[in-house]
């Protein structure tokens, strides 16, 4: 591999399966900082595998090939292990943790990884202050930061609470794994501007989804097309359109 | 000698000390003879079937502690809920402990049960409620046999007492291994109100036995709220009886937080001889090693219009073994009654155990019964999206532990109490999460 000084995550022919059903069967995708990549595809195509894969779940085992986050070898780590190293992942079902409100939820997981690198615990003010910026961004009311984590939340507020942590954690490589489902068009907005606020040059993001319609609100660099494990087309934002319009078989055509 | 064989003979040596002619005496040997002819119950008798006495009754017990061991407030202050003020009845060894306590005869009492059953002026009080609802099994039995000091607390009518009552018994294990029988009467008057917590402590790794029972009356719209605090050494077993007997539109809520010791039994049973009562049974156990911990709930609907409310909770790690035995009972006449029983159980090892086992007995036609078990383990899905965040493994663990059992928390009244139940808990489940559960 050519050493980019900007590359942000490399993934090369990567494989995995769960229970020996083979699910990425040789993925190939370089991210690199301050880049929007979405990844579209049907159902099954296994794009919430790719991100599970990233952020690193045990269920699945990979067979064949590399990811490297920053140069760095992942594939050994554990989840809280990439978390500290900057891989956010939105989930598309975030879990109820009743009794663990949204607040100290959050204060534990900044905490846990400032551990990681030997640092203190935040101090409290500026904690505080962190909490009120990022909720104020994300139009998240006061009160909703002392509910219990996701429990009762509609799917909305499940989405904004999972962007809150993103903008919290300021991850380097966050992947939104369909976090456009369940979000009516105002909070589908309100979702997105915290994303874009939340863009630089130093970090990156991989959008998965369904709909181009995600993408009028977070303007990706690059489109890639998942089908049965694979990328089988990549090209710029107006392949969403395309896929918007044509849906997705003329791209298996194309393949034949 | 067997433990049984001992223990009658100490009666008669017992009797020497009662007044003969007192109707006390007549409950106590018509005990001793329930007593005689069920023995200790045995792994045969159907509630019994998953928890065996018999290593427990093999311990040469000492059945009179020889006089009172001095305890020093601040070596067991951290089993009071010092942080608040409360009234306190404290034993040590099975003896009052005037030193630790703080008991009130202004507007209610709170003392003991030696001068209720003593005094002249108590006298109409222990007939009318004094053993009308423990039952006369062998064990319970054994206890009003030998019974001669608790707790008494009486809560005048449209009294509410103004702070929390905790009831501690202390056991030194002076005298090598230890039996200990308390026997506890709460009656709360109309309307009237009261918190109590309740804690068995062990302060040696001498062998404890408690053979606990404990009666409490509810009159009409009296609001009993009862905590039962099991953090005991791993030496320590207790075999508790608790009777709630609750009549028109009261409420009573039993919370049992059944943490440690070796072996611990509950049996829990509530009367409701009104309508419009409402019992809720809540409990939370946390087991490691070889503990064992049996739940063994009765709720019997006499009277229609009443609700009950169970909830069980269940963690079980290493070899540690839980019973969850819930009976719902429903008789002819107790029409639209809404019963709910719900008991959920997480397996931590592979070797942990749990036998559940949900019982209604319904006769009324017209009524609302609700149970469910389930028996799992921790959501790996959930444990993924915690370390997503960061959240070591350890840590996320202990995190949906806690969240497992959290609903049952919500329900408790007295936020220091609260605060020292999630105390334990993390402790318990061996983490620092950086904030208070």
């Amino acid at each position: 591999m050519k050493k980019q000084k900007n590359n942000m995550l490399h993934i090369k022919d990567l494989h995995a399966s769960v229970d020996d059903k083979d699910i990425l069967k040789g993925i190939s995708l370089d991210v690199n900082k301050g880049e929007v990549h979405a990844i579209m595809g049907p159902n099954g195509s296994g794009k919430s595998t790719l991100a599970a894969v990233i952020a690193g779940k045990d269920e699945f085992e990979i067979t064949k090939g590399d990811v490297l986050l920053n140069g760095e070898d992942i594939t050994e780590l554990d989840p809280e292990e990439r978390a500290h190293r900057g891989v956010f992942l939105s989930f598309q079902y975030p879990v109820e943790i009743p009794g663990v409100s949204v607040t100290n939820f959050v204060k534990t997981a900044i905490n846990e990884t400032r551990k990681s690198k030997g640092l203190k615990d935040m101090p409290a003010g500026e904690m505080l202050k962190k909490i009120k910026e990022k909720a104020d961004l994300l139009e998240i009311d006061r009160k909703f930061l002392s509910r219990s984590l996701n429990q009762g939340f509609s799917g909305g507020e499940k989405k904004r609470n999972e962007i809150f942590q993103m903008a919290m954690m300021e991850p380097k490589l966050a992947i939104l794994d369909e976090t456009d489902s369940g979000l009516d068009i105002d909070a589908l907005k309100i979702v997105a501007n915290g994303v874009n606020k939340l863009k630089s040059e130093d970090n990156a993001v991989i959008v998965i989804t369904h709909y181009q319609r995600l993408l009028d609100y977070i303007v990706p660099d690059f489109v890639h097309v998942l089908m049965d494990g694979k990328i089988v087309k990549s090209g710029t934002k107006e392949l969403a359109y395309e896929l918007e319009e044509k849906g997705y078989d003329w791209i298996k055509e194309e393949l034949v | 000698m067997s433990l049984k064989e001992k223990l009658l003979s100490s009666y008669i040596a017992f009797e020497d000390y009662l007044e003969h002619d007192s109707p006390m005496h007549d409950v106590r040997n018509e005990a001793i003879k329930a007593f005689e002819n069920q023995g200790f119950p045995t792994k045969k008798d159907e509630a019994w079937k998953y928890t065996s006495l018999n290593a427990l009754l093999k311990e040469d017990y000492s059945l009179f502690p020889k006089k009172e061991n001095t305890v020093e407030m601040k070596d067991v202050k951290k089993f009071f809920l010092h942080e608040i003020d409360t009234y306190k009845v404290v034993f040590v060894d099975g003896v009052y402990s005037s030193f630790l306590s703080e008991t009130t005869h202004d507007k209610l009492d709170v003392c003991l049960l030696s001068s209720a059953l003593s005094k002249k002026k108590y006298e109409p009080i222990m007939e009318t409620y004094f053993n009308t609802i423990a039952t006369k099994d062998s064990l319970t039995s054994l206890n009003t046999a030998f019974a001669k000091e608790g707790a008494y607390i009486f809560v005048p009518s449209h009294v509410e007492a103004d702070k929390p009552i905790e009831i501690i018994n202390l056991a030194t294990g002076n005298e090598s291994a230890t039996l200990l029988q308390p026997r506890n009467l709460i009656v709360v008057g109309e309307n009237a109100h009261v918190q109590i917590i309740e804690r068995h402590q062990s302060l040696s790794s001498n062998p404890i036995l408690t053979n606990a029972v404990t009666e409490i009356f509810a009159e009409k719209r009296a609001h009993v709220d009862y905590y039962k605090i099991q953090n005991d050494r791993a030496e320590a077993s207790l075999i508790d009886h608790t009777y709630l007997q609750q009549e028109r539109d009261s409420v009573c809520k039993v919370h049992t937080f059944s943490f440690g010791g070796k072996l611990t039994r509950n049996n829990l049973n509530f009367y409701q001889n009104g309508e419009h009562c409402d019992s809720i049974l809540k409990g939370i156990t946390i087991l490691e090693n070889k503990q064992h911990v049996d739940h063994n709930t009765l709720v019997h609907h006499i009277s229609p219009n009443c609700e009950s409310h169970q909830d069980y909770k269940g963690i079980f790690d290493d070899s540690s073994t839980g019973v969850f035995n819930g009976k719902v009972l429903v008789d002819r006449e107790a029409q639209k009654i809404d019963a709910f029983q719900q008991n959920n159980n997480i397996l931590i090892s592979d070797k942990a155990t749990i036998n559940a086992k949900p019982q209604l007995e319904i006769f009324a036609d017209d009524v609302k019964c609700t149970h469910g078990c389930t028996i799992g383990q921790l959501d790996e899905e959930a444990l993924f999206y915690l370390r997503s965040r960061g959240i070591g493994q350890k840590e996320a663990r202990a995190l949906l532990m806690y969240a497992f059992a959290n609903n049952v928390l919500e329900s408790v009244k007295i936020p220091e109490l609260k605060k020292r139940i999630n105390k334990l808990i993390a402790q318990k489940i061996g983490v620092s999460l950086g904030f208070d559960l």
